[in-house]
């Protein structure tokens, strides 16, 4: 639980930035047939919520001031009576691409443990190196490397989902989770309809998982070259061709190495492959047809950072363009090892010392449980 | 609807419009208790039951779909009406479900044959209109493939177990799943017998027919012996369950998919909430309040009321939970763990 001065430091933050972006907060389409649902600062979840427009929303931001705001991509025909007396329509596909299940090697040199008795902050994953004690939550501060390899993801994911599932461009929307990551929406296609069982088959099929060697060319008896995927097939086949063959010239040779290797063997090259070349979806995200997604425009209270539409991925630099929290400078004591960067300027790394910095890097930090008001 | 002549109904006897043709024919259902004229439509009836309870396919007098003499046809019509009728009249629900599937696998036959027949354009076309009339899908031809969305695809083959059905291990491009006539009618095969059940079921059931009193006798004492009754014969759980049982007996981590597949499980074998907790008791996250809550909702008796089921067998291999042993014989789902199927007739 936080200190009631940096809860009341965050949600004077957040409500500056609501009541001032109203233009930059939206209410998806469809927002009546919509399930809407907050987490005030130190509370629980409120869910079942219907609202109208952009008025209404904006009221419920500015009367509550959430800590986080959450949209369904489910349409339901009576979005705020409970669960099973909605009535589910359908739901846009969703997708989360995270940096944390990237297995990024960059991820040891910006993670930290924080202990949960005392605070202590080490590089010690499993117990406290001052009390011992094992309740330990990690934190990170994404590195542009991280952010990078996401996007490589993004992108992975928008190839599968315009060349194999016929998902038109313009209907796919990328945003930055405010944290960590991508959320990626697509609307209006074949697959709104469809439940979570087949939603998590797709999630399969995106992850490259739960192939068989047969998929992919490779027979238990009777084996034949002709049959292995050539390089510019289309779908998995064609990707996975490029991803073990490299090239034309040299699929060949590598066939007679994969026969010699023999099947089982082979089900490990698929197997390591999915871990290659899959796209690193969280599969619970998209399989959840019931979910409430945090709101675009609102605030990550995990980062002080805005779940931002990126219009053009390649360039999107989140620390500058998903900041918008105020440069009004305020006095806190910072505890944090890693060195980060926003708004084009660079911070700590600190050792517990009483810093004054602009109030987006305040918030950055206390969301993080790097700082404290002082 | 489709505008069918015998010959299709021949091959089809359960789309709309086939008891039409008996009805146009004259015969009221009694007639066929005692009129000689009669008796082969009986037998082939009778034949036709018989074979399907033994898992076999019924093999119509159709050479290659086409039969020149037309009352072969309304044999062929009549005789599935009729066995129809004859199921009614024992009431006896496997062999309403083996009947249902051996036609089912019959009209399968036919709709890949008639899939497959890159010459007659005709014949593809009637087969494509049937599975979209049927069943909703649209399937579209393409050289030697049918495409169909893959979200129909979807609907369809998740209740298979095969990984060979698996998305990842199809053709996908466009949109579209491509597939060979075979695969395309083994897509709809379960919605084809449940089809047919489901016609059978809404058939209205007739008084007795005077004369075949003899045959519904015979019919209901196979029926009978194949109704197959299941004994536990070892109340062990199956390898998975023990093996999350034992993790979280060494206190250590069983995944978040681990704990649903054990709740689940012991959900559905009767144990109550407060018998389950205790067991996640030296989970490393152990919270007594947060578990009841999460099985509570997992009987059904919080939140939406959705009693939620125990994961398939295929659903825990893909999450790494799945440690089969030769015990297991090939049960798809672990509550199926040890159930041995009894025959009635051994």
């Amino acid at each position: 639980m936080m200190q009631e001065a940096d809860t009341k430091f965050l949600e004077s933050s957040f409500k500056k930035y609501y009541f001032n972006h109203f233009d930059q907060i939206k209410v998806p389409d469809r927002t009546n047939e919509r399930e809407f649902g907050y987490q005030k600062f130190n509370s629980g979840m409120s869910r079942h919520i219907s609202i109208k427009d952009d008025k209404e929303l904006h009221l419920l931001l500015i009367q509550n001031i959430p800590s986080d705001i959450y949209c369904s991509n489910a349409y339901y025909s009576f979005p705020n009576l409970p669960m099973n007396e909605k009535d589910w329509r359908e739901a846009d596909l969703i997708f989360d691409i995270d940096a944390k299940d990237l297995n990024l090697p960059c991820r040891i040199d910006h993670t930290v443990s924080i202990c949960n008795e005392c605070n202590n902050i080490s590089k010690n994953s499993l117990q406290c190196t001052k009390c011992n004690s094992s309740k330990l939550e990690k934190k990170s501060l994404p590195c542009k490397n991280c952010i990078d390899a996401s996007k490589f993801e993004v992108k992975k994911l928008s190839e599968v989902l315009i060349d194999d599932l016929d998902i038109d461009k313009d209907n796919i929307h990328v945003y930055f989770s405010g944290n960590e990551g991508f959320h990626v929406y697509a609307y209006n296609s074949q697959f709104q309809h469809i439940g979570s069982r087949e939603r998590s088959e797709l999630v399969d099929y995106i992850l490259l998982r739960g192939t068989i060697p047969e998929t992919f060319g490779m027979k238990k008896f009777k084996q034949d070259r002709t049959s292995f995927p050539n390089l510019d097939e289309r779908g998995w086949r064609g990707r996975f061709a490029k991803h073990i063959f490299g090239s034309k010239s040299k699929r060949s040779k590598i066939i007679t190495e994969l026969l010699a290797n023999g099947y089982s063997s082979f089900q490990k090259t698929l197997d390591d492959a999915s871990d290659d070349i899959g796209v690193k979806i969280d599969p619970n995200v998209t399989m959840d047809i019931h979910r409430i997604f945090r709101l675009p425009g609102s605030i990550n209270s995990k980062s002080g950072l805005v779940k931002t539409h990126c219009k053009d991925l390649a360039r999107f630099d989140p620390y500058t363009e998903a900041s918008f929290l105020s440069d009004d400078s305020v006095e806190i004591i910072a505890n944090c090892p890693i060195e980060f960067k926003l708004k084009n300027k660079k911070f700590g790394p600190y050792n517990n010392e009483k810093i004054s910095v602009p109030t987006f890097a305040a918030v950055y930090m206390i969301s993080k449980k790097f700082a404290r008001i002082a | 609807m489709l505008e069918l002549g015998t010959d299709e109904f021949a091959k089809y006897p359960f789309l709309e419009g086939a008891g039409k043709i008996l009805k146009d024919k004259g015969f009221p259902l009694s007639q066929f208790g005692n009129d000689p004229d009669l008796k082969p439509v009986v037998e082939k009836a009778v034949h036709r039951l018989k074979v399907s309870t033994k898992g076999g396919i019924y093999k119509s007098e159709i050479i290659d779909g086409q039969a020149s003499k037309s009352f072969i046809l309304e044999k062929e019509i009549f005789s599935f009406l009729l066995a129809i009728v004859l199921i009614k009249l024992t009431g006896m629900h496997t062999l309403k479900k083996r009947f249902a599937l051996a036609e089912a696998r019959r009209a399968e036959n036919h709709l890949e044959k008639d899939l497959g027949k890159a010459s007659d354009k005709s014949k593809v076309d009637l087969a494509i209109r049937i599975i979209y009339d049927l069943f909703n899908i649209e399937v579209v031809k393409e050289n030697d493939f049918f495409k169909i969305p893959v979200s129909d695809y979807l609907k369809h083959s998740v209740d298979f177990h095969e990984r060979e059905w698996k998305l990842i291990n199809r053709h996908v491009e466009d949109g579209k799943v491509l597939l060979t006539p075979d695969k395309t009618v083994r897509l709809i095969r379960k919605e084809l017998s449940t089809y047919i059940i489901s016609k059978i079921s809404n058939a209205p059931t007739p008084p007795m027919i005077s004369g075949l009193e003899k045959i519904v006798s015979e019919l209901t004492s196979i029926g009978r012996d194949l109704t197959p009754s299941y004994t536990v014969i070892t109340g062990e759980h199956p390898p998975c369950i023990k093996h999350a049982i034992e993790i979280l007996e060494k206190g250590e981590n069983l995944p978040h998919s681990g704990r649903f597949m054990l709740a689940t499980f012991l959900l559905a074998k009767g144990q109550s909430v407060q018998q389950i907790a205790p067991l996640f008791k030296n989970a490393p996250d152990y919270n007594e309040r947060v578990t009841l809550y999460q099985l509570n909702h997992l009987a059904g008796t919080y939140g939406s009321g959705t009693q939620y089921s125990c994961p398939s067998c295929e659903k825990l291999k893909t999450q790494s939970l799945c440690f089969a042993t030769s015990e297991c014989d090939n049960i798809v789902n672990p509550l199926q763990f040890g159930r041995k199927k009894n025959d009635a007739r051994s």
